[in-house]
């Protein structure tokens, strides 16, 4: 067993600079590395560029460091509900990199597994394929889309042991999962850290090769952003 | 004329048995509720499950649990969590059946837009350009016209596009219409709609073969 534990979120964002590429797991507010992104606040690096499927909301998430204009550029599929990142992108502070979610996902998935680049045929005929190449496979036109090249990777998960192994719960899984092994170095923060052994390894979503530091976040405020429920009859 | 109940009711019907189901935001979401009971079928949503249930009972919520609208959901016996490129796989790889979307603009050589109004709306695609380029059976849900009265079925799409070529089908409030090689093939009409009021509201090519029924609703 090779032990991945960090005692403190500043060891386990050691080495995250000013100008680096980070990537971030979650689904709008849903498996958000909470306790990253709050060090991330503290320490208060500039100059990022971040991958993250959404951008969070106004005072949590991403729009932490938005308020803080630490973020310089934004790779993401969806960035609504967010004014102040809406500001920022419309004033020109803030660069944004729209692409289809699947090949966001891809991108990540593709860096992980050693590919560097994929084919997908999302986008293609619109202006997200304008200035890439195209390719033709059985009839069907296919854009060239390059795998990221991130520095940090930070993710979510719900369990975690000691060798860096990782669970995830529910919907919150997303592009955690996509973007451990994606970067030079890939932090995992977890609800629950249990001993090497203590997860049954058939369960077992991400082996922790793909970790380098793992840690347990103090407390999780997992905020819903559409709180929708139906009356009991 | 169909309010966004009716059309999601009438796209219901094309709803088969032993279908997986990818439902966008708006009035798709709202097909599942008008789903017979004694078919088989699986909800898709593209943030990462397959067997979508109803919105949770006050209390019962789970942050952990959503749908791609990042509404709070539950899950029905049979379902299964899973990552962003499994799920894009299960889109792209056309295991998926149906996909359910709305629209801006619809153009007569079957083009969508749906993702952007330059200078006004930038929220971004989402997984919609994923879905509209993969998938081959594609419904969209829409109003026929937009709020200033404007044909929403166009010769060429306006706006920046999300797919090309890819839309078969259209539910609107007025009518079922198929895209064909030469225009939008009028399908049927809503209950007190008729041939003219269609044509009106079609600023494309609008294809009228024979009598043209009536929607059962």
């Amino acid at each position: 067993m090779i032990p991945k534990i960090v005692n403190s979120p500043e060891k386990a964002l050691e080495g995250v600079k000013d100008g680096m590429t980070l990537m971030l797991g979650g689904f709008g507010l849903c498996g958000i590395p909470e306790n990253a992104i709050a060090e991330l606040v503290r320490k208060g690096v500039k100059d990022l560029t971040c991958i993250s499927n959404n951008a969070g909301v106004d005072d949590f998430g991403l729009g932490l460091l938005l308020q803080k204009h630490q973020i310089k550029k934004m790779i993401s599929s969806y960035v609504g509900e967010n004014d102040e990142f809406e500001r920022q992108m419309l004033s020109g502070e803030l660069e944004v990199e729209l692409t289809p979610q699947g090949t966001l996902a891809e991108k990540c998935r593709a860096a992980q597994a050693g590919f560097p680049a994929i084919y997908t045929p999302a986008g293609y005929g619109t202006e997200v394929a304008e200035g890439k190449e195209t390719r033709e496979f059985n009839g069907k036109m296919y854009v060239l889309e390059y795998a990221y090249q991130a520095d940090f990777a930070f993710v979510k998960a719900w369990k975690g042991d000691e060798a860096g192994n990782l669970i995830f719960k529910g919907t919150a899984r997303n592009f955690n999962p996509n973007m451990c092994g994606a970067a030079k170095i890939t932090v995992a923060e977890v609800e629950e850290l249990l001993p090497a052994g203590a997860l049954n390894p058939n369960e077992i979503h991400i082996p922790g090769i793909f970790v380098q530091r793992i840690f347990q976040g103090e407390k999780y405020e997992k905020r819903i952003e559409q709180r929708t429920v139906r009356p009991r009859s | 004329m169909l309010d966004k109940n009716g059309i999601a009711k009438r796209i219901a019907r094309e709803v088969k048995d032993g279908y997986y189901v990818n439902l966008g935001i708006g009035i798709p979401t709202l097909v599942a509720n008008f789903v017979r009971s004694d078919i088989n079928v699986e909800f898709q949503s593209e943030n990462g499950v397959l067997g979508m249930g109803p919105f949770p009972f006050d209390g019962e919520e789970d942050a952990d649990i959503i749908n791609a609208g990042k509404q709070t959901i539950t899950t029905l016996p049979g379902a299964s969590f899973f990552d962003s490129a499994l799920s894009f796989g299960m889109i792209r790889g056309k295991h998926v059946d149906l996909t359910i979307l709305g629209a801006m603009e619809v153009a007569e050589n079957g083009d969508i837009a749906n993702w952007k109004i330059p200078g006004k709306m930038v929220k971004g695609m989402g997984g919609a350009m994923d879905l509209v380029a993969s998938a081959e059976n594609i419904i969209v849900a829409m109003m026929h016209t937009n709020k200033a009265g404007e044909s929403k079925l166009l010769k060429r799409c306006t706006l920046p596009l999300t797919g090309v070529g890819c839309v078969k089908k259209i539910v609107t409030n007025l009518a079922v219409l198929e895209v064909v090689s030469d225009g939008f093939k009028l399908i049927e009409r809503a209950p007190g709609v008729s041939v003219e009021d269609i044509k009106n509201a079609t600023e494309g090519n609008l294809l009228v073969q024979g009598d043209i029924p009536e929607m059962d609703v």
